[in-house]
């Protein structure tokens, strides 16, 4: 397998100037536990040339972790919930739910594996939670110097992306 | 974002700005210009914001407010003339635990009302296309043996099939359990059902509160009844029965509202107690998705086995955060969900029209068109004909459910013709989705199956709205 293209973006802000979006990729929800939320680890085919496979699906499972424990029910969620009820959910106009909390703690996660990981290979990863827990987007940028992928799919990611 | 009853309360104006109206561009461009707009002006569902996007209920909120006009009227009337005589002739404990019931029974109406019930936000056009490839991949290549339409999705949920099926309005595949309202245009994780006595959809967020609504209002209603009986006989033993009531003529309003809210609210209690106890939505229950009547290895999946575990889940479970992040800030570069599902013209915004003339996939253009056009143009596909004839059959609910508080009024509330959005093209699914009994659950796959796509290539039988996503998609498909 070749290796994957080296970009010389150091941080996100000059990927996204100076880079041209070539393509998204969705890695969707994987209901087979259940309406957890959990992603497949299935790695995608498009990105082959970009990334090790290993990387991305640590990345995945990671993260999937992250969503069990934020919806884990247990002691602590039970306390949560009993406590909230009892003050008639007034108590989180202070208090972050337990969820906000991890929630907080991924999208930290997702920065730095970005920063660390992905950026340098010409891929950023969105937050799901941007997209409404329905698919983890990987957005494939192109080098601006190389010649432009086939815009295929991006008749409608156009408006957004292009610059 | 929380959803606190003192912040909304303190400092909302309400700028009572419906989403749907046809705002002049002007007026929103003009606005843009000078403060950056929120993500809740251009929602594409049928919802209404207040308190600048703290608040979000449904459209139609008359009944709501008929909700707090009777719980409201009812106690006034307990606490200002029922209660003076309890307190001082029986214990003051009376009006203590009346108040404590009647604001817990308020705040969670209010918590009901105003939250997010737990609304899938719409895909990005980028999403939307993508999935579209991959349901035109599938329905082209060929193979052996049963294979669900691309429309359909099928995974195992502990070792239950469920199928997932596609959702033309918000271009996605609906997560298990989670159903399109067609009152407020939305799909709504684990769907329970649309209450007009709450004014909004009862779903994932929202559920708990509107259990704890109902189950505070059975005891507050049983507790006005019982001490207004007691105070009436009371007084009676004193100065007979008839200068009871001369002397408390509050007493008889509150009695007749009390005995016959007592019996749809307690039955509801009760219907939604042995569902939250065996973990199934209303949604689930009236379709009968996993009664043993359908096949006969059938069981809830996502019952965790026992009692006591599905009401903690159910009730003290975490506490999903809002996925449609009313209050952010429109970012100019961020792809907008695609907003209009009828074609009725909503542009929000300038950005959004280059999305929506391009990605409008071709799946979508045709039910629509149908649905504006009155009878389908023959030649056009199967999709028409049979969904339209039953599209407008009322349900009938199963006699099995007691108390038909919430899911009864929904037949009536119904008002098919009087927004001209609700012609948007419903599956047989989407339509009815509190209400449908199994009767109405075609085999949609069925219909999806026959679509071909040649037949929707035909640009002049599309209106000028759908010229542009015609041209967009044959862009698409030659690439």
């Amino acid at each position: 397998m070749p290796p994957p293209p080296q970009f010389p973006f150091h941080n996100l802000q000059e990927l996204r100037h100076s880079a041209s979006l070539a393509t998204k990729v969705f890695i969707q929800r994987d209901y087979s536990e259940g309406t957890v939320c959990r992603f497949q680890t299935k790695f995608p085919s498009e990105l082959d040339s970009r990334i090790e496979r290993t990387l991305l699906e640590d990345t995945v499972k990671t993260l999937n972790t992250y969503y069990a424990e934020a919806e884990k029910m247990g002691g602590q969620s039970y306390m949560e919930g009993c406590l909230a009820c009892a003050t008639a959910y007034i108590i989180f106009l202070c208090m972050e739910t337990h969820y906000e909390k991890v929630l907080k703690k991924i999208s930290g996660y997702i920065q730095e594996q970005n920063e660390k990981i992905y950026a340098p290979r010409g891929l950023l990863l969105t937050d799901p939670i941007e997209r409404g827990m329905r698919v983890m987007e990987v957005s494939v940028f192109e080098d601006r110097g190389s010649s432009g992928s086939s815009l295929s799919s991006s008749a409608t990611s156009g408006g957004s992306a292009q610059r | 974002m929380h959803l606190g009853l003192d912040e909304p309360v303190r400092e909302c104006q309400y700028n009572q700005i419906c989403t749907r109206n046809s705002s002049p561009m002007e007026t929103l461009s003009h606005k843009k210009k000078r403060t950056p707009r929120r993500k809740w002006q251009i929602f594409p569902g049928r919802n209404r914001f207040y308190c600048n996007g703290r608040v979000m209920m449904a459209r139609q909120t008359g009944v709501f407010y008929l909700t707090l006009v009777l719980i409201m009227v009812t106690s006034g009337l307990f606490f200002a003339f029922d209660c003076p005589f309890l307190a001082s002739n029986l214990t003051p404990a009376i009006p203590v635990i009346g108040g404590v019931l009647f604001l817990f029974v308020l705040g969670m109406l209010l918590r009901a009302s105003f939250s997010d019930p737990g609304v899938l936000p719409r895909a990005t056009p980028d999403e939307a296309a993508d999935l579209e490839r991959q349901m035109d991949a599938a329905n082209g290549s060929s193979g052996p043996g049963y294979r669900p339409p691309p429309r359909i999705r099928e995974v195992v949920i502990n070792g239950q099939t469920v199928k997932l099926k596609y959702c033309f309005t918000c271009k996605i595949f609906r997560p298990p359990r989670a159903s399109h309202c067609s009152l407020c245009d939305n799909c709504v994780e684990r769907f329970d059902h649309h209450c007009p006595w709450v004014g909004n959809c009862v779903g994932k967020r929202n559920y708990r509160f509107f259990y704890l609504f109902i189950l505070s209002l059975s005891f507050l209603t049983i507790f006005i009844f019982a001490f207004v009986i007691t105070h009436v006989i009371l007084r009676s033993n004193r100065s007979g029965f008839l200068n009871a009531l001369k002397d408390s003529p509050a007493s008889v309003l509150e009695v007749v509202v009390c005995f016959f809210s007592v019996w749809s609210i307690v039955g509801l209690s009760g219907f939604h107690t042995y569902l939250i106890s065996s973990n199934q939505t209303t949604n689930e229950d009236i379709k009968g998705s996993w009664s043993t009547k359908r096949a006969k290895n059938n069981y809830n999946p996502y019952s965790y086995g026992n009692v006591l575990t599905n009401c903690c889940a159910a009730l003290c479970g975490p506490l999903h955060p809002s996925l449609i992040d009313r209050r952010g800030f429109i970012q100019p570069d961020t792809p907008q969900p695609l907003s209009h599902s009828n074609g009725s013209g909503l542009y929000p915004s300038t950005q959004n029209h280059t999305h929506m003339a391009a990605a409008t996939p071709l799946l979508h253009s045709d039910p629509v068109m149908m649905g504006r056009a009155g009878p389908p143009p023959s030649g056009k596909t199967s999709l028409g004909g049979p969904c339209s004839s039953l599209a407008p059959s009322q349900p009938s609910l199963p006699s099995s459910m007691p108390g038909l508080g919430c899911a009864g009024d929904m037949l009536t509330l119904r008002d098919p013709d009087a927004h001209c959005h609700h012609h948007h093209f419903v599956s047989p699914e989407e339509m009815p989705s509190p209400l449908g009994p199994s009767s109405l659950v075609l085999p949609f796959a069925a219909h999806g199956g026959h679509l071909n796509p040649a037949q929707l290539y035909d640009p002049a039988s599309q209106d000028s709205l759908h010229e542009d996503s015609v041209r967009g998609l044959v862009k698409l498909s030659s690439v």
